[in-house]
């Protein structure tokens, strides 16, 4: 029992506040550094939603942790909020203002957690006139498998990039065939065979893989550019040899195809997609500048939004800081394709995105009050004697 | 008399002002520019008085407002633009284009210096080498530009410009504008009435004239810097147009736009050397102006009379007074000095503040719009914290250390605003009143209370080590000060962290995006939570907390101007290269002053005979 109480002690005590407060500044310090070199992803990665920032010597051969993590500092910072509010609450006005600043904070962090652990941010790209009822993710990858067999539907399985990127050989019931992955690229060029020295070797045996070569690339760190996966796959029917490899990359647009037991098959990889319950169709993108310029005024896409039933539509705008809020995503106007020919929409899948409009709101009541009590004192405190 | 001494300083002051204000009377035979200089035209999105577009260029290109020609003369911003508007050949040899690099001037074959003006006569001869390199450079990423290539760029994106200038009016090198209009517009109605059926056809001659000069008209439009034709009283900002786009839709000599006509009298008028003829037409298109758009108008006149007062170089230069006059009343004379830095200060106040809402007026925005107004914004905010703490306190403290804030602001401001138009448009995601009065505001309310909390306790650490003025009570007092004004920085760096957290979500859906700017906001909260909790735990004391409240000046400037020149955001500013090393000097100086207050009590002067905190 005096151990649990000296462990309370300890958890709610504010030398354990100021630690986790200086750590959490020298992460962020040191996470905005990084991201000179290594990339805003990457940074966000590694030194804010992981539990420890890990180092390793060039070499990768083994990992020591070095630094508390985001999400250690945080789960600690909670940890020392609530207990330290079990430990100290009481009704005063005098401490009203401190216990709200800290209520607030307890809501702001459990809700940053909360959406670290359960967001998702992908993307809708819409010609104008087009129908999609899916969002793409901006980093993630998938490979799809297609039967194509029927014209009219395509029956797709997906395999997460994160499974290729393990290699070996992928099963899975609805495909009468294994797919082994030969050699794996988590960012690639591909250039024609012959182009440049060390392109002499084709890809693989079977469709474009046969004209191009592969070259491995450095993963990127810029904002503005995605890194290019690109797979070698071997393709071995449940019954039967071999069908030989294929060449599959972001990089391209065509799918990869071959037929097996009188089905059409045909590869692609691809950003891993999202499904909705309902679509979206784009009516009309205007992109505004100001007269005589290049610089933006404004961007709005117009879209119809249908239910699976095709019954209820209705058409909205989404524009600048006017996001559309729909069945628990959320649209923003994220940017355009080249020529406004299309609208790129920016789509949020956050289930505790009010929490920090809710902590918001109780800090700031929380921080005036108790700032206008010490105002009040200081100023009256300031005034120095009158002289008669 | 002595009481009344600092109202005769104060008086003094203001009569200085208003001396600078008086504008400038043109002698005899000299071209009235005044009107000329007033009048609006379309840059950049903005309606603007030509002598806006004159001041900025010619930062763009030389960086300062005026030119200094060889025979020791200065000339004006608008003179300048007017030579290069009408008669370029006059403008060509004037040295307006900087060259700060020694390999650059070596490639024409000037004498390898720091820096030099040329003339465009000069530099006539290597417009291709320069159009080379100079592209060559566009295509190298900003941030690995050697110097070479960064000067070249420079020259290269200034001649650009000259030379769009010199076609704003009307193609360069022409003469007899008005003639010429009124030759092409009649062609064009015969050419009309020649279409019908029966008429004759135009003869060949005349069918070349209208074939060359609507090339040259679009030629004129397409290079055109500015659209100098105002629309009729009902048009929107949209409707401005380019000499060359309003000639092309001309149809009879009639149809030519008042506008028009206006600046081609203006041009033969200069280059005829006539100035009665060319301050007649000028007033009488500013009369046209006046009665069709009675707004842009009064807002281009405002602009002007705002340009010539130049409010933060006179806000600058007395802000510096109430520092010494308040550094002064420590020596000597406490109360009278004191009391004349305090209304110098409110003076100082005065001019930043109608400079501040002058812009805010002009532009239809919050304050802070860009680095510039930030820096503005942060200055202003220091002074106004500062004279709150001064009349609690009584002690000069505020009135010196506001005052060193506001003055420093004030020359990053000019600085940052090298780069040309200040009140520029705002970019699509930034088009939010709303966020930009809360958000953006609070925030640099935020640097303002941490940067005034830093040079307070700058103040009590070199009172300290270097004189013997640190009693007890005075280094008490100023602690108080700095918590005090911490207190400030923490509730609004919070707020306005949080608020652009929330604008966050609206426009980019993410509250939080560990974003460089977005985590130096973050920096600064937790510095300002870090000094509060260690103090209130006991774990720093007095001089603890002076020293963090010193860091924090280290950590603001990171967060305001550090984490820009990271080259990871989506902006990268010109200024930003040259101020790193004095970015990094500030910092270091910093640190070492908190090192220096390490040094053991018996070591502070003021100290020595007393002991102990």
């Amino acid at each position: 029992m005096q151990i649990l109480n000296r462990l309370f002690g300890v958890l709610s005590s504010l030398r354990l506040t100021v630690i986790s407060i200086a750590a959490a500044f020298v992460l962020v310090f040191a996470g905005t550094l990084a991201q000179v070199h290594a990339g805003l992803y990457y940074v966000q990665e590694q030194y804010f939603q992981s539990w420890m920032v890990m180092w390793s010597p060039a070499s990768g051969a083994y990992k020591i942790p070095i630094f508390p993590g985001g999400h250690l500092i945080g789960a600690v910072l909670l940890i020392n909020l609530i207990t330290a509010h079990i430990r100290r609450f009481s009704w005063t006005w005098s401490k009203a203002g401190i216990q709200l600043i800290h209520f607030g904070l307890i809501v702001m962090l459990a809700g940053g957690l909360a959406t670290d652990l359960f967001s998702v941010n992908s993307y809708m790209r819409l010609r104008k006139g087009e129908t999609k009822n899916y969002s793409e993710d901006a980093i993630r990858m998938e490979l799809a498998v297609i039967d194509e067999t029927d014209a009219s539907i395509d029956q797709v399985t997906a395999i997460p990039g994160e499974v290729l990127s393990k290699g070996g050989e992928i099963t899975h019931e609805t495909l009468p065939f294994k797919i082994i992955i030969r050699s794996f690229f988590a960012n690639s060029k591909l250039r024609n065979v012959g182009q440049e020295q060390g392109t002499s070797l084709p890809a693989a045996s079977n469709g474009i893989g046969q004209r191009l070569s592969i070259t491995i690339a450095e993963p990127t760190t810029k904002i503005d550019e995605r890194d290019v996966m690109s797979a070698v796959v071997e393709i071995i029917p449940n019954k039967g040899a071999t069908l030989g490899t294929w060449l599959i990359s972001d990089a391209m647009a065509e799918r990869q195809e071959f037929d097996l037991e009188s089905h059409h098959w045909s590869l692609q990889i691809r950003p891993a997609r999202y499904y909705k319950p309902y679509s979206l169709t784009l009516q009309t993108f205007t992109h505004e500048v100001y007269p005589g310029t290049m610089t933006p005024k404004n961007f709005s896409s117009k879209v119809n939004i249908v239910d699976p039933e095709g019954k209820n539509s209705r058409q909205v705008e989404i524009w600048m800081n006017h996001p559309l809020r729909h069945e628990g995503d959320t649209y923003y106007q994220s940017g355009f394709e080249p020529d406004d020919s299309g609208t790129v929409l920016q789509v949020v899948r956050n289930p505790s995105y009010q929490a920090p409009y809710v902590s918001c709101i109780i800090v700031a009541i929380g921080l005036i009050m108790q700032f206008t009590r010490h105002l009040t004192g200081f100023a009256r405190r300031a005034k120095p004697p009158i002289v008669p | 008399m002595k009481r009344l001494l600092p109202y005769i300083f104060l008086l003094a002051s203001v009569l200085w002002l208003g001396l600078s204000w008086v504008p400038h009377t043109p002698k005899q035979g000299e071209f009235d520019l005044g009107a000329f200089s007033r009048i609006p035209v379309l840059v950049g999105g903005r309606i603007k008085p030509l002598d806006t577009v004159a001041r900025n260029s010619l930062l763009i290109m030389r960086g300062k407002q005026t030119v200094y020609i060889p025979d020791g003369k200065t000339l004006a911003a608008t003179r300048w633009l007017a030579d290069t508007l009408f008669d370029g050949k006059v403008a060509d040899t004037y040295p307006v284009f900087a060259v700060a690099n020694q390999e650059v001037l070596g490639m024409f074959g000037m004498p390898q210096q720091d820096k030099r003006y040329c003339t465009f006569d000069e530099l006539r001869n290597y417009l291709p080498q320069i159009e080379e390199q100079g592209k060559a450079s566009s295509e190298t990423d900003s941030k690995e530009r050697t110097p070479f290539q960064t000067a070249i760029f420079n020259l290269r994106n200034s001649l650009v410009l000259y030379q769009q200038l010199k076609n704003s009016v009307h193609p360069e090198g022409t003469v007899d504008f008005a003639k010429e209009i009124n030759t092409y517009a009649e062609t064009i109605f015969a050419g009309t009435a020649s279409l019908k059926e029966g008429a004759t056809p135009l003869e060949k001659e005349r069918m070349n004239l209208l074939k060359t000069s609507l090339a040259r008209y679009q030629a004129q439009t397409d290079s055109s810097y500015m659209r100098v034709v105002a629309p009729l009283a009902d048009g929107q900002a949209m409707d401005w147009l380019t000499t060359g786009d309003a000639l092309i839709r001309v149809d009879s000599p009639e149809s030519i736009p008042a506008p028009v006509s206006a600046f081609a009298d203006m041009g033969d008028a200069y280059r005829a050397g006539d100035n009665v003829a060319f301050s007649k037409v000028t007033k009488e298109y500013a009369g046209w102006l006046s009665i069709q758009h009675p707004d842009w108008t009064l807002r281009s006149n405002y602009e002007l009379r705002f340009n010539q007062m130049e409010p933060f170089y006179q806000s600058m230069v007395l802000y510096v007074g109430a520092f010494l006059l308040a550094c002064c009343s420590w020596l000597v004379c406490p109360k009278g000095l004191r009391k004349t830095a305090f209304l110098i200060l409110l003076l100082a106040l005065v001019v930043h503040s109608f400079g501040m809402f002058s812009r805010m007026w002009l532009q239809g925005r919050p304050p802070v719009t860009n680095l510039y107004s930030s820096a503005i914004f942060v200055g202003w905010g220091a002074v106004v914290l500062g004279i709150v703490i001064e009349r609690l306190f009584r002690d000069g403290i505020g009135i010196a250390c506001s005052g060193l804030v506001g003055f420093i602001t004030l020359i990053i401001a000019h600085h940052l605003g090298s780069n040309g138009d200040t009140l520029e448009m705002m970019t699509a995601v930034l088009d939010s009143n709303i966020w930009l009065a809360t958000h953006v505001v609070v925030i640099t309310a935020g640097y303002s209370a941490m940067f005034l909390a830093g040079f307070i306790a700058l103040a009590y650490v070199l009172l300290g080590l270097l004189t013997n003025r640190l009693t007890k009570e005075t280094a008490k007092t100023l602690t108080r000060m700095v918590y005090g004004v911490v207190c400030f920085a923490t509730l609004f760096s919070f707020v306005g962290t949080v608020l652009g957290g929330i604008w966050a979500d609206q426009s980019w859906g993410r509250f939080w995006g560990w974003d460089p700017k977005e985590n130096g906001a973050l920096l600064i909260v937790l510095w300002c939570s870090l000094i509060l909790h260690a103090r209130w735990g006991g774990f720093i004391r007095q001089r603890g907390l002076i020293c963090m409240a010193i860091l924090g000046n280290v950590i603001t400037s990171f967060s305001w101007f550090g984490v820009n020149m990271l080259g990871v955001g989506l902006h990268s500013y010109g200024f930003m290269d040259q101020a790193f090393p004095w970015l990094i000097g500030f910092c270091i100086s910093q640190v070492a002053i908190v090192f220096c207050a390490q040094l053991p009590l018996t070591s502070w002067k003021s100290f020595a005979k007393q002991g102990g905190e």
